[in-house]
């Protein structure tokens, strides 16, 4: 499935005092399998885009297309393009609300009218995909588990929905590092076994380093840089313009070369970095 | 004992109702006036708890928590330890309690039954501390996380605490939110001398303190400089802790050979290193 | 928008009315009812009428929103007029048609009712216009205070009334939050019979309770943290102070209330 994004402009409260706009001619599109990171401040538009991509905002002006389809067309069926498109919210452990872990998954595919073989084999599925075992916890209370586990249900409740995009919003925020990588790695699986395409909102520019294909940059509701982490971690001036990070081995990458060592200017993975400081420690010693 | 001790933990252990293991074990330690001690650990650690054993909110099970001198355990001293050692929370939305932010400033010094014209000349520099004087009339639910966490800072201030503590009071909030509530509680920990109990589970906080204790399955498994406990990257490892960045690369240099010292956290650090160890051609 | 729920009706402007003490305001809204049940003649409606219009003038409140108050009630409006019209008895009869008579006293009588429930929404409204729900709380806080007494709990419920204003935004975002996650998982809280919407309802309202509880119990720490412990002890960080506007507009009302009296014995 792709999805192509063309001069979305949305803004809130149009016509009133206090009009702000939060999209401003953005324009993108997204092929199958890649894994893209969106990157920017609070308030610079990417929770807006975000539910713009899952039809949940109508764009001020502009278009959302879905296998070239217009998500907000007229005859458009807007429930079943959105059950393609997997949306998780920040902190998505407050949405839970059924008695048992396996019904709160069984909503959404409920929802999509399936049979109720379909819906269990589904269940299990995506309990299995969010590293939850099923004897174990399908028949216990959402709200007994701890937090890690209970955004991982509720993770889960979307993938039961079984989309062929699946969109994150911070899906690490407020997890300890354990919490944070379980939920990183099962994306990484589920990009490799299901060729789920992801899109992952998140601040945490070293776990971009690790996950991303491609990075969009948003500030102030404009799409400012889109291009492989490569290349945007490059531009290490127009992200600290813009007020954000870039990974502390592309720090460690330009702080390095400001110091006059001979190094490619785009590195920003660790491994990169310790090859190439052992590279430069032999040649020292060599001489 | 000794005035210098703020909070001292003596064999300290707390089981919630019901719970089948102690969230809190035999933790002993003892925090002195000015420190920025780090407690670092997951969730579920126990950190959390020691927060509220800390401000009275829990009552050790076993053991002694003396705050600022006062046992916590004694029910005629719980509003003195409040004030003294006033505490953040993890969420911003839940502890603020009034509709203007001058007067959410206010609640504690209301509380304690300070004269009114007391309040506003207190309420005020406090308010100035925190660099917020200029949303004294604003609504809360206006403001951005990590302002709601400064108000909140500030209702601690104006009740002249000795020690603050946070519980996990960046864990909600994006990057530059965490930077300036962080950074507003270090200039308090400098320029005012309170000593500051930092609950936390991101190690880049924990390497800004001066002491860190590491928390895990309720027990204090380590204590040291930031140096110290991040240098053990493969004790943290076990913990699933992060170390930061820098020092993991350096500890995997290290073990090809590289002869880099110890105790390194960031990369001006390494780059120094680096340039000891390989001087290069054009850097000299 | 969200800011205007917690503003209540609140017309947040500048005015001497809005700057009167709200204890004072309350208690004068109360006396102005009296006033409202005190007229039984359509001069002393004229009267009230004149009141409220200057009343409003001076507080910048448009006219318009003071009708606005009214909209809502309309339905009990036309239902008090008729009901009074058709079945108060009276000897004067000015309309007969097949069931229905009209006598002059019913007509009379119809009028006034309806002309007391506008008055009586209008004068409250403009309470409500000029204060802001805060300064309301603490009147009534403060106006209840010696309830205490007798153990009524007026600082709980101004406090109540505080943490409900300060939550209801939050708890608006939220639903708002909450909604949307569900509808990405193919909830529809739109179509459907009245049974099915309602039933469509419970995948908000179980986290929404969910979360209101959990932002209690958070609420309850942190405030204990803070050294509450109930109105006992406590001071107050706003003071409300009488001011010689206050006097005036007691006066003005006494006023109002007298010239009703008169107009009352000496013109029926």
């Amino acid at each position: 499935m792709s999805i192509e994004v063309r001069h979305l402009t949305h803004t809130y409260g149009e016509g009133s005092a206090i009009s702000t706009v939060a999209l401003d001619d953005v324009s993108f599109a997204i092929e199958p399998g890649e894994f893209i990171g969106i990157v920017g401040h609070t308030g610079s538009g990417k929770s807006t885009l975000v539910q713009h991509l899952n039809g949940l905002l109508k764009p001020t002006s502009g278009q959302v297309l879905v296998d070239g389809q217009d998500l907000n067309g007229e005859g458009v069926n807007r429930r079943a393009l959105r059950q393609r498109i997997g949306l998780v919210f920040q902190y998505p452990e407050y949405q839970l609300f059924e008695e048992t872990v396996a019904k709160d998954i069984a909503f959404g595919p409920k929802n999509q009218g399936l049979s109720s073989e379909e819906i269990d084999r589904r269940v299990r599925k995506a309990m299995d995909s969010v590293h939850l075992d099923y004897a174990k916890y399908a028949e216990q209370s959402p709200f007994e588990l701890s937090g890690g586990q209970m955004r991982r249900v509720a993770i889960a409740g979307v993938l039961a929905m079984e989309p062929e995009v699946l969109i994150l919003d911070e899906p690490t925020a407020g997890l300890d590092p354990r919490g944070r990588d379980r939920i990183l790695s099962m994306l990484e699986e589920l990009r490799a076994k299901d060729h789920t395409t992801i899109l992952m909102v998140s601040h945490s520019m070293e776990d971009m380093a690790r996950l991303a294909t491609r990075l969009l940059v948003i500030s102030e509701g404009k799409l400012v840089a889109d291009g492989s982490p490569r290349e945007v971690f490059a531009r290490r001036d127009l992200m600290t313009s813009i007020g954000l990070d870039i990974p502390e081995s592309a720090k460690l990458c330009a702080a390095l070369r400001a110091a006059g060592y001979d190094l490619p200017a785009d590195l920003y993975r660790p491994e990169e970095l310790k090859e190439q400081l052992l590279r430069l420690w032999k040649e020292a010693s060599a001489c | 004992m000794n005035e210098q001790v703020r909070i001292q933990l003596e064999d300290v252990s707390y089981t919630y109702e019901e719970a089948p293991s102690p969230a809190l074990s035999h933790a002993t330690a003892q925090i002195r006036e000015g420190e920025f001690v780090a407690v670092l650990g997951h969730n579920g650690s126990g950190k959390s708890t020691l927060a509220k054993l800390l401000n009275a909110l829990y009552l050790p099970s076993e053991g002694r928590i003396l705050v600022c001198g006062y046992d916590t355990a004694k029910d005629e001293f719980v509003w003195e330890i409040r004030r003294r050692a006033g505490m953040i929370f993890q969420n911003p939305d839940n502890q603020i309690v009034a509709t203007i932010v001058k007067e959410d400033v206010a609640f504690g010094l209301e509380n304690l039954g300070v004269p009114t014209e007391e309040m506003l000349p207190r309420v005020e520099s406090a308010l100035a501390a925190v660099h917020m004087s200029k949303f004294a009339d604003s609504a809360p639910h206006m403001l951005s996380g990590g302002q709601k966490q400064r108000v909140a800072i500030a209702g601690i201030l104006a009740m002249e605490p000795s020690v603050l503590i946070a519980d996990e009071a960046t864990a909600m909030l994006d990057p530059s939110g965490r930077q300036e509530v962080l950074e507003t509680v270090r200039t308090l920990n400098r320029q005012k001398g309170i000593t500051v109990v930092w609950i936390t589970h991101f190690m880049e906080e924990a390497a800004q303190a001066d002491r860190i204790l590491v928390v895990s399955d309720g027990q204090i498994v380590s204590e040291g400089t930031p140096r110290e406990i991040f240098d053990d990257v493969e004790k943290m490892r076990d913990l699933h802790l992060d170390v930061p960045r820098m020092t993991s690369l350096a500890a995997e240099l290290r073990a090809q050979g590289m002869p880099l010292r110890e105790g390194i956290l960031t990369v001006e650090e390494l780059v120094e290193e680096v340039r000891r160890l390989c001087p290069s051609k054009s850097a000299i | 928008m969200l800011t205007n729920i917690t503003m209540g009706q609140y017309y947040p402007v500048d005015s001497p009315i809005h700057r009167l003490d709200p204890r004072v305001k309350l208690v004068l809204t109360i006396a102005f009812i009296v006033a409202v049940f005190l007229v039984h003649t359509l001069l002393g409606y004229a009267l009230i009428l004149g009141f409220v219009y200057l009343v409003s003038r001076l507080a910048k409140i448009p006219f318009k929103m003071l009708i606005k108050g009214i909209k809502p009630l309309r339905m009990i409006l036309i239902l008090t007029f008729l009901l009074n019209l058709f079945f108060t008895a009276g000897e004067t009869v000015l309309v007969e048609f097949w069931i229905i008579r009209i006598t002059r006293e019913a007509l009379r009588q119809a009028v006034f009712y309806s002309l007391r429930l506008i008055f009586l929404v209008i004068g409250t409204s403009v309470l409500t216009l000029t204060t802001s729900p805060v300064a309301l709380s603490d009147a009534i806080e403060l106006l209840l205070g010696p309830l205490k007494k007798i153990h009524f709990p007026a600082h709980e419920l101004a406090m109540m009334m505080t943490i409900a204003l300060r939550f209801i935004p939050t708890l608006l975002d939220e639903t708002d939050k909450i909604m949307k996650a569900q509808m990405a998982r193919g909830a529809d809280f739109e179509s459907g019979n009245l049974i099915s919407r309602a039933k469509s309802m419970v995948p908000l309202l179980v986290p929404l309770f969910v979360s209101a509880f959990r932002r209690a119990g958070d609420l309850a720490m942190a405030m204990e943290s803070r050294c509450y412990h109930g109105g006992e002890g406590r001071t107050r960080f706003r003071v409300l102070k009488v001011t010689k506007n206050d006097y005036l507009a007691c006066a003005a009302m006494a006023g109002l209330i007298a010239l009703i009296i008169l107009e009352g014995i000496f013109l029926t």
